[in-house]
């Protein structure tokens, strides 16, 4: 069983995770072209390196940040979203 | 007999015949660049071959011949799909599975002994009239089945798993099947390379160079070639190889998880698939149950495979079939899948001029195998998409055209 450092509960259980998907920035809904939307909705990152993600740790429904390997699994590090959000 | 036998064995000039020439050398330009030697690449050259008189073609594959979701699929074929336009693409697939083995002069193994989709819930069972009176209209053998069908069809299912996940009809896909993967691969590779076509194993695309909206040139581990046009069919690595020509697909990466049995006598007849407890089997003609259908929940490109996948699928045919419970695992393998948002494939035109596209393939790749090469074979030939392929084309992800095929498969997504 792999197991994920949750911000707030510790070393859990991967099983105990909702994984989100990579982060994307939202562009503004007002001013955003139908184009630069269409990128936001569909385009994730994908890159056999480094990204960061939203998971959720699913009993107590705690949403946060998490850097991983998409290559090798890795978990880089696993951070709260009020320490900081990649642009 | 015997003397003459011996001396025709340790003859040094012992005179093989290859379905499939050894990788020959790269020359500078060819017409057709195929990336990608799995099914798909390898039936497009074929038909451009065969049926388009295109023979001046380089099939480039980074590793070796069918070895990467061409050969880690579970082969099933089908065509029980839910958009007019999806059901209509894979019908024509499956008919051509039909006359593959003739086509190739090559057995293929195809075996159309039906696929039987388990519903566990009252809304599976609505989602089912729904997919049978759309595969009715479009013209494939699809029908809702009512509990003692089911039972005749597959009188091993354990029907009542303690009242838990009670089976309460299901699917019957007459026209589903399956048919040997890697012969798929080498029927299609052998008659691209009797009609000129060169397969160039072990090459790597290193970038790909492009200059006023046109690919120019490639750039392989064995050196650089000019290129008329340029098709994209690498599976797992076409986000990474359509990077490369700044081009950036709608696709996240899942590994997809599978394995087999031992081999045991036939019993199993049809392909039987749960859509709740994301698994299905089908018998191989070995004997050997294949037990698949395992997304991992995260995005990957590793193709270990984990515990907690085999233990899931191997609960889920024990589900089913309680009396596998004693079985020994044989193989077990995952795949890097290309998933799409709409989990429908993405074929056609790009946006440069000569670089064309036959990516997010996901998990529903293998059967696609024959159709995809065929118009796609055509898009090259004649420089136009074909109206079968429109509704799949890239474009749609920015005029939010979706082609909707998320309940489509047992896979777990």
């Amino acid at each position: 069983m792999k197991i994920l450092t949750c911000p707030m509960n510790g070393p859990r259980n991967i099983t105990e995770f909702q994984y989100l998907g990579p982060f994307r920035a939202m562009p503004d809904p007002d001013d955003a072209s139908d184009t630069d939307w269409a990128q936001y909705l569909f385009r994730a990152e994908n890159s056999r390196g480094p990204v960061v993600e939203w998971w959720r740790h699913t009993p107590s429904n705690y949403v946060f940040l998490a850097e991983r390997h998409l290559g090798t699994g890795d978990v880089i590090r696993t951070f709260d979203p009020s320490e900081g959000r990649p642009s | 007999m015997p003397l003459k036998l011996l001396k025709y064995g340790l003859a040094r000039d012992y005179p093989v015949t290859g379905d499939i020439p050894a990788t020959p050398d790269l020359r500078k330009s060819y017409d057709v660049v195929i990336i990608g030697g799995g099914g798909h690449g390898l039936a497009c050259a074929f038909y451009l071959s065969k049926y388009h008189g295109i023979t001046n073609v380089a099939i480039l594959e980074k590793g070796y011949l069918a070895g990467g979701n061409t050969a880690r699929n579970t082969t099933t074929i089908r065509s029980n799909y839910i958009t007019p336009e999806g059901i209509a693409f894979y019908k024509e697939g499956v008919e051509l599975y039909g006359e593959m083995s003739q086509e190739l002069d090559f057995n293929v193994m195809f075996s159309q002994r039906g696929q039987l989709t388990l519903a566990h819930s009252e809304t599976t069972m609505r989602s089912f009239h729904l997919r049978a009176e759309m595969g009715k209209h479009m013209g494939t053998r699809l029908e809702v089945v009512d509990q003692k069908q089911v039972q005749e069809l597959c009188p091993h299912l354990n029907m009542d798993y303690g009242g838990a996940l009670e089976i309460l009809g299901g699917l019957w896909h007459e026209d589903g099947g399956t048919a040997r993967h890697d012969a798929v691969a080498w029927g299609y590779a052998a008659q691209a390379s009797r009609r000129g076509v060169e397969i160039h194993q072990r090459t790597e695309v290193e970038s790909i160079n492009v200059n006023g909206g046109r690919v120019q040139s490639v750039t392989t581990n064995r050196g650089e070639i000019a290129c008329g046009q340029v098709m994209i069919a690498c599976g797992g690595a076409n986000y990474e190889v359509a990077m490369k020509a700044g081009v950036r697909l709608p696709i996240r990466c899942y590994p997809l998880q599978a394995m087999v049995t031992q081999p045991i006598k036939p019993w199993l007849h049809t392909l039987v698939s749960s859509v709740s407890l994301h698994t299905y089997l089908v018998q191989s003609s070995r004997g050997e149950l294949v037990i698949g259908g395992g997304s991992d929940p995260y995005q990957s490109y590793s193709t270990r495979s984990t515990l907690d996948m085999k233990e899931h699928l191997a609960q889920g045919a024990v589900h089913m079939f309680p009396f596998l419970q004693n079985m020994r695992l044989l193989r077990q393998w995952a795949g890097t899948t290309d998933m799409t948002p709409d989990y429908s494939p993405i074929m056609g035109a790009s946006p440069l001029d000569n670089l064309w596209l036959d990516c997010g393939w996901g998990t529903w790749g293998f059967k696609a195998t024959p159709v995809a090469g065929k118009y796609m074979a055509q898009t090259i030939a004649n420089g136009k998409v074909p109206d079968i392929l429109r509704p799949f084309g890239m474009d749609r992800f920015t005029s939010f055209e979706l082609l909707n095929e998320m309940g489509a498969t047992a896979a777990s997504h």
